[in-house]
């Protein structure tokens, strides 16, 4: 079985769609003999044709717009978006049409599309090319969010998402892109779109996050274990819908967690996992609950991201609050 | 010479009416037998008469914000006529002529518009867009879907509709370029009723004609007399009948005026003179139509009298959209409109408790006097 990095696992899971369903087409800008500029839809265009891998012009609002026509005349547009900081004006018609032209219909059209974009920083980006936008997306009734954070979840979520009747954006942490390689089997099994996964079991805090943040957590806990502290780790992966269970019952047996995310704290979907928390969780926890996230400012330039971005060490010193309270 | 001209653009306007209804010269060869017209000025009075009857059931407390479309039937009656069944119709909010005409019945508008979910579906036009009410976001829908009939190499096209207000919106301009970058079997066709709510034409935008938007993107645009419903039909389907033989999209723009507010939340008033409105009446659609029918001698007044009686019969079951009218409950929202026939859809039952569906045992309108959808 081929290690693959999290570029080649999504590719891996494109080729896959794309030679089971002859309604998968991919659209975006540079996706075709360029490959994509992350590379990830590379030598697709070679082996599907230009008909089922286009270069669009350069407007992503007619990206995520005629993904949605396609979608309702029954294709499954895979669409790119190059960066997050550019998937904004995607948002009118996620919001406006993707999500809802199912309920806008009553069933009689939908919108089966996945919108891809890279997203975080930690690789040096220029300005708008590192953001964190997920909670965006995730208060958007309607639309699945997908974080992936290892090549094998990549695989098998973007297969559910290409697959799942309805839209779904699939956000992919650039920062792991090609940190990491796995076995990556080509199986063709999805994974669910509806689960958070256990990365490390432990009974003494529980660590939630999503994308690349999750390798800082296994850190984090690996660091604690040193101490004698048992950290269990979650890969939240859907955000939309959140499996809350999971979680709630990870805290109830640790009583304590620490969220964790790289997008601003305000507002950001770690509030919504505390307000879960905070109402069916309350009297699980034996502590406060702890977020490490990133700043309520702007995503700085490159030189200041390392100071922005969640450490291990902020995350330790998350868990150790936590585990300060008797 | 240092400079030179490389490259030149005309934008051809077309009328075949004139306002008293006579023609200004050889007509389209559908317009050579006046009994074609006929279900055209059916059509558009039909489309007044609904928006009569919706403004008045918005007045009396029965419906909520509605889109009336007074002045302008014939765009829509127009351009839906020029559809073939088997296109696809991505409308903007003010188009219920050319959905009528598709075969979304009154009752089905009327339940939208009155707040009712089981109006979000039509029986009609299958793969006909729902109305899109954001403004120009709907136009990279039907760039889609036209890209869909391309790929599986369907002789189809794809009519959107919007107004000149959204041709200040990107989403308009992207979806036009990429239509004609990728020779999509698009139409799109504005609906210029020169006022954007308040925001008249001039103000929009400083171009001379808004067909000229074309020219940016790469593809035919021509302007054309929007009051004038043998003009529409006759430009709208030469552009559909180009996009279905590959020869890609176009840009059609229909002069017409808003008679009406912009929508019943709004007052005019506020900001234009009743005395343009009323110059403007005297270029009514309708009464050009009409004009011109009763002078080639297919239209009396005994015709007029008995759609006249038929739109009010249809007006007059709608009240019972009324009273009766309970909220709709859970079971009133899922009750199935689409098991109705279409055109039948007033007989429809609601509820699971044997209440009858307040909303119009009255509109058989479009079953008494619709003409039949597109051929």
């Amino acid at each position: 079985m081929a290690e693959r990095n999290l570029v080649e696992a999504i590719n891996l899971a494109l080729a896959r769609a794309m030679t089971e369903d002859p309604r998968v087409v991919i659209l975006g800008e540079d996706v075709g003999r360029d490959g994509g500029v992350f590379r990830v839809t590379d030598g697709l265009l070679e082996r599907f044709g230009s008909e089922r891998v286009l270069d669009t012009p350069l407007a992503e609002a007619a990206i995520a717009g005629v993904s949605v026509g396609l979608a309702a005349q029954g294709f499954r547009p895979v669409a790119e978006i190059q960066f997050m900081g550019f998937a904004y004006s995607t948002i009118d018609q996620l919001l406006n049409h993707a999500s809802r032209l199912r309920t806008r219909t009553r069933g009689r059209l939908s919108c089966p599309m996945v919108l891809r974009t890279p997203c975080g920083g930690g690789i040096h980006a220029p300005e708008h090319h590192s953001e964190s936008g997920e909670a965006c997306f995730t208060n958007i009734p309607g639309l699945r969010v997908v974080v992936p954070s290892s090549p094998k979840r990549a695989y098998g979520l973007l297969l559910a998402a290409i697959r799942d009747p309805d839209p779904v954006v699939f956000l992919e942490p650039t920062r792991i892109y090609r940190a990491l390689r796995e076995e990556v089997a080509d199986s063709g099994e999805a994974m669910p779109l509806d689960s958070t996964f256990t990365l490390r079991e432990g009974r003494d805090v529980t660590l939630v996050g999503w994308g690349a943040v999750t390798l800082d957590l296994l850190s984090a806990a690996e660091r604690l274990a040193v101490d004698g502290v048992e950290a269990e780790v979650l890969d939240v992966a859907t955000l939309v819908p959140l499996d809350a269970a999971r979680i709630l019952a990870s805290v109830e047996k640790t009583g304590r967690c620490v969220i964790c995310h790289e997008a601003p704290l305000s507002a950001g979907f770690g509030a919504e996992i505390a307000a879960r928390l905070a109402g069916p969780g309350l009297y699980s926890l034996l502590a406060p609950v702890e977020r490490v996230a990133g700043y309520d400012t702007v995503m700085p330039l490159p030189r200041l991201e390392r100071s922005y971005l969640p450490s291990v060490e902020r995350i330790l010193a998350g868990a150790r609050r936590a585990l300060s309270h008797a | 010479m240092p400079k030179r001209s490389i490259a030149q653009f005309a934008v051809d306007y077309t009328q075949y009416l004139a306002p008293d209804g006579s023609a200004l010269g050889p007509l389209p060869s559908f317009a050579e037998d006046a009994a074609n017209l006929v279900p055209l000025y059916r059509g558009m009075v039909l489309t007044r008469a609904f928006d009569a009857k919706a403004i008045a059931l918005q007045r009396t407390g029965r419906l909520g914000t509605f889109a009336s479309s007074l002045g302008q039937e014939a765009v829509g009656i127009g351009a839906a006529s020029a559809m073939l069944r088997d296109d696809v119709l991505v409308p903007s909010f003010r188009d219920q002529a050319a959905q009528l005409w598709r075969g979304v019945s009154a009752l089905e508008l009327l339940l939208y518009w009155g707040g009712d979910e089981r109006g979000s579906d039509f029986a009609g036009p299958r793969e006909d867009f729902p109305i899109a009410v954001p403004v120009a976001s709907h136009a990279p829908h039907a760039a889609g879907a036209a890209l869909a009939f391309k790929l599986r190499r369907e002789r189809r096209a794809v009519l959107c509709i919007l107004g000149d207000g959204a041709t200040s919106k990107g989403d308009f301009y992207e979806a036009l370029n990429l239509a004609g970058a990728w020779h999509l079997p698009l139409v799109i066709l504005i609906n210029n009723n020169q006022w954007a709510i308040s925001v008249p034409r001039a103000a929009q935008s400083a171009a001379e004609t808004l067909a000229q938007k074309a020219i940016a993107a790469g593809v035919p645009g021509e302007q054309l007399d929007g009051n004038d419903v043998l003009a529409v039909r006759e430009r709208v389907a030469a552009a559909l009948a180009r996009a279905r033989e590959g020869g890609g999209a176009s840009l059609v723009e229909a002069v017409t005026y808003r008679l009406d507010d912009h929508t019943t939340a709004d007052d005019a008033r506020r900001y234009r003179d009743d005395a343009e409105v009323s110059r403007h009446w005297e270029n009514d659609p309708v009464a050009r139509l009409r004009a011109h029918l009763v002078a080639r001698g297919v239209w009396s007044r005994a015709e007029e009298e008995h759609v006249l009686a038929e739109t009010a019969r249809g007006g007059e079951g709608s009240r019972s959209l009324s009273r009766d009218s309970a909220p709709a409950g859970r079971g009133h929202v899922r009750l199935p409109l689409r098991k109705a026939a279409p055109g039948n859809a007033g007989r429809a039952r609601g509820g699971g408790r044997g209440r009858k569906v307040p909303w119009l045992s009255a509109i058989s309108w479009r079953r008494s006097i619709w003409p039949s959808p597109a051929r």
